[in-house]
């Protein structure tokens, strides 16, 4: 265990060593506070039935920046430490593979909370300034953040995953967002394809984190998501132990 | 200390180490010396449990190199080929991440680093970022991280490649202070470093071992032994003919360039023909401007097991 935590802490730490973390930290808050922003802009104009959870976590403006920030926190994890040879005195130290693989998801995971973090208190403010609920119940609130979490692990895990694939943080990068964005698009097919059978649809029901969200920030909290990336996140983390081992092994 | 029997490491379309069966005891120094490609670095990620073997097996102070990995690894210090660090981190904090990976209990870790920092002559670098030391520190730094849990086995990839003269001298002094109390496989370009360091020497080429004995053991079983150099000036045409008779000369080669000529003389292991070419230079009135004779040396060895076939 102790060594376990030794690893995880060393990986967090190493998102802080370059200024990358900062960066990222700088503009993702300067994103959130203005999709924020907008959101509580809008809901001024005229009265509506949309409570302020609902409207900073189902716009363009939140995805948007949502879906570009993990190819940033995960590129390199396992790329550079391929690239500068230092997975081999990572592996060879008394650690298990699983232990590695398991410390940089949760390092980045880590990070990704880190980086949601303030917006927690935007809703703080605003209840406080306005006196008003920021959502219609508690369920709806911890909803939307249990569901931003759960997608969050998984497409973490996604990015894992495409880093231990290459040597290289841009291909990593590439490969992240084309898978994420894959999934992305999957989902929206049950706007686009014009009326689908039931079946497709409950397919495509599962891929769509924006009806997820649409619904868990309604506080309609629906097992199926949860369980879905819950299972989706230890599958890919599975196969990213093959891929790492392979790697490893290979070399 | 180490144990191989049979190890094997197949990859697709060719073999790099072919069925090698050694054993270092404790407290030894080995050497472990073939060209490149000749399955040295292969053969320590397998020991170090980076690589799987494809058949055979290996143990580390009596734990099975795969079977057993965590615990073999925690009696082995490791320097890899090029000496892999983490660029963005600092020296200490370097150190303290891998002495607590490695398992030294947190109480210990300030005093096994500024031990380490100490011994490897880093103690003034403590804070600096890695990314911005010298090859030569680099390389101390990679030799502390392998030291830093105390372990009884030291495994080092080519320690003094891309080192300048000095530094070279550093690392090898350092390795040879580190080698008292513990067992060390090295392996290394550099054979003079070896004659001077190691109590044993395992030659390996296109994946087999070639030789494994003691240096000087080496030196004696070694077909090709000795050479004399003879420098003459304005020999005479039967000089050639008259070196080759000489008891213990192997074959002469004659250098022309004028106006002296130079021969090489290839002689037994044993044999010293000095005395004798200089009672036949003497008696024969030719003017000789010098004379050496070369030892043979552990590069002779390596050539020669280690070309051809």
């Amino acid at each position: 265990m102790r060594t376990f935590l030794t690893l995880l802490g060393r990986e967090v730490k190493s998102f802080f060593y370059s200024p990358i973390a900062y960066v990222v930290l700088f503009f993702f808050l300067i994103a959130t506070g203005f999709n924020f922003y907008t959101g509580v802009s809008f809901l001024n104009q005229s009265p509506s039935e949309v409570t302020v959870v609902e409207a900073a976590f189902n716009t363009v403006l939140f995805w948007f920046p949502f879906v570009l920030i993990f190819p940033l926190i995960t590129m390199r994890t396992y790329s550079d430490e391929f690239r500068m040879g230092t997975i081999e005195t990572l592996a060879t130290a008394p650690v298990s593979d699983w232990q590695i693989v398991l410390s940089k998801f949760l390092g980045a995971f880590f990070f990704y909370v880190l980086i949601w973090a303030p917006s927690f208190l935007y809703f703080v403010a605003f209840q406080e300034i306005t006196g008003k609920q920021a959502a219609l119940a508690a369920g709806a609130f911890g909803g939307s953040y249990l569901l931003l979490l759960l997608i969050g692990a998984f497409y973490v895990a996604l990015g894992c995953l495409a880093s231990a694939l290459t040597n290289e943080q841009i291909n990593a990068a590439v490969m992240t967002f084309v898978a994420i964005f894959g999934f992305f698009v999957t989902g929206l097919l049950g706007f686009i394809l014009n009326s689908p059978s039931p079946a497709i649809r409950e397919i495509i029901a599962y891929f769509s984190a924006v009806e997820h969200m649409a619904d868990f920030s309604r506080g309609l909290i629906d097992s199926r998501p949860l369980i879905w990336y819950t299972s989706m996140t230890a599958f890919v983390l599975f196969l990213n132990l093959q891929v790492f081992q392979y790697r490893k092994w290979k070399a | 200390m180490i144990k191989v029997v049979h190890l094997t490491k197949r990859y697709p379309g060719f073999t790099a180490v072919r069925d090698i069966s050694f054993e270092v005891d404790k407290g030894e120094v080995v050497g472990f010396l073939g060209p490149n490609g000749a399955g040295k670095s292969t053969t320590m990620r397998m020991l170090t449990g980076y690589l799987p073997p494809t058949s055979g097996h290996a143990s580390i102070a009596g734990f099975d190199i795969f079977e057993q990995s965590i615990q073999a690894r925690q009696h082995l210090g490791y320097l890899p080929e090029s000496t892999p660090l983490y660029r963005d981190m600092r020296v200490h904090e370097y150190l303290r991440y891998r002495a607590s990976l490695k398992g030294v209990e947190g109480s210990k870790i300030k005093d096994r680093v500024g031990d380490v920092l100490e011994m490897c002559d880093l103690k003034e670098k403590e804070r600096a970022l890695i990314g911005t030391l010298s090859k030569g520190q680099k390389q101390r730094v990679g030799l502390a991280d392998a030291l830093v849990h105390d372990p009884d086995l030291l495994i080092l990839d080519e320690p003094t490649i891309g080192l300048d003269p000095n530094q070279i001298r550093q690392v090898r002094e350092l390795i040879k202070n580190l080698a008292h109390r513990r067992t060390v496989l090295i392996s290394t370009h550099i054979l003079p470093e070896v004659e001077m360091m190691c109590s044993r020497v395992v030659v390996i080429h296109k994946g087999r071992i070639r030789a494994s004995d003691t240096p000087e053991n080496l030196l004696q079983k070694h077909r090709s032994a000795g050479e004399v150099r003879l420098e003459l000036q304005n020999a005479g045409e039967d000089v050639h003919a008259k070196l080759a008779a000489l008891a213990g000369v192997k074959d002469v080669q004659h250098k022309k360039s004028d106006p002296d000529s130079l021969f090489l003389l290839r002689t037994e292991a044993e044999a010293d023909p000095t005395a004798e070419i200089l009672k036949l230079a003497a008696d024969n009135h030719w003017n000789v401007r010098g004379i050496v004779r070369k030892k043979p040396s552990l590069e002779d060895v390596f050539v020669d097991l280690t070309q051809g076939e």
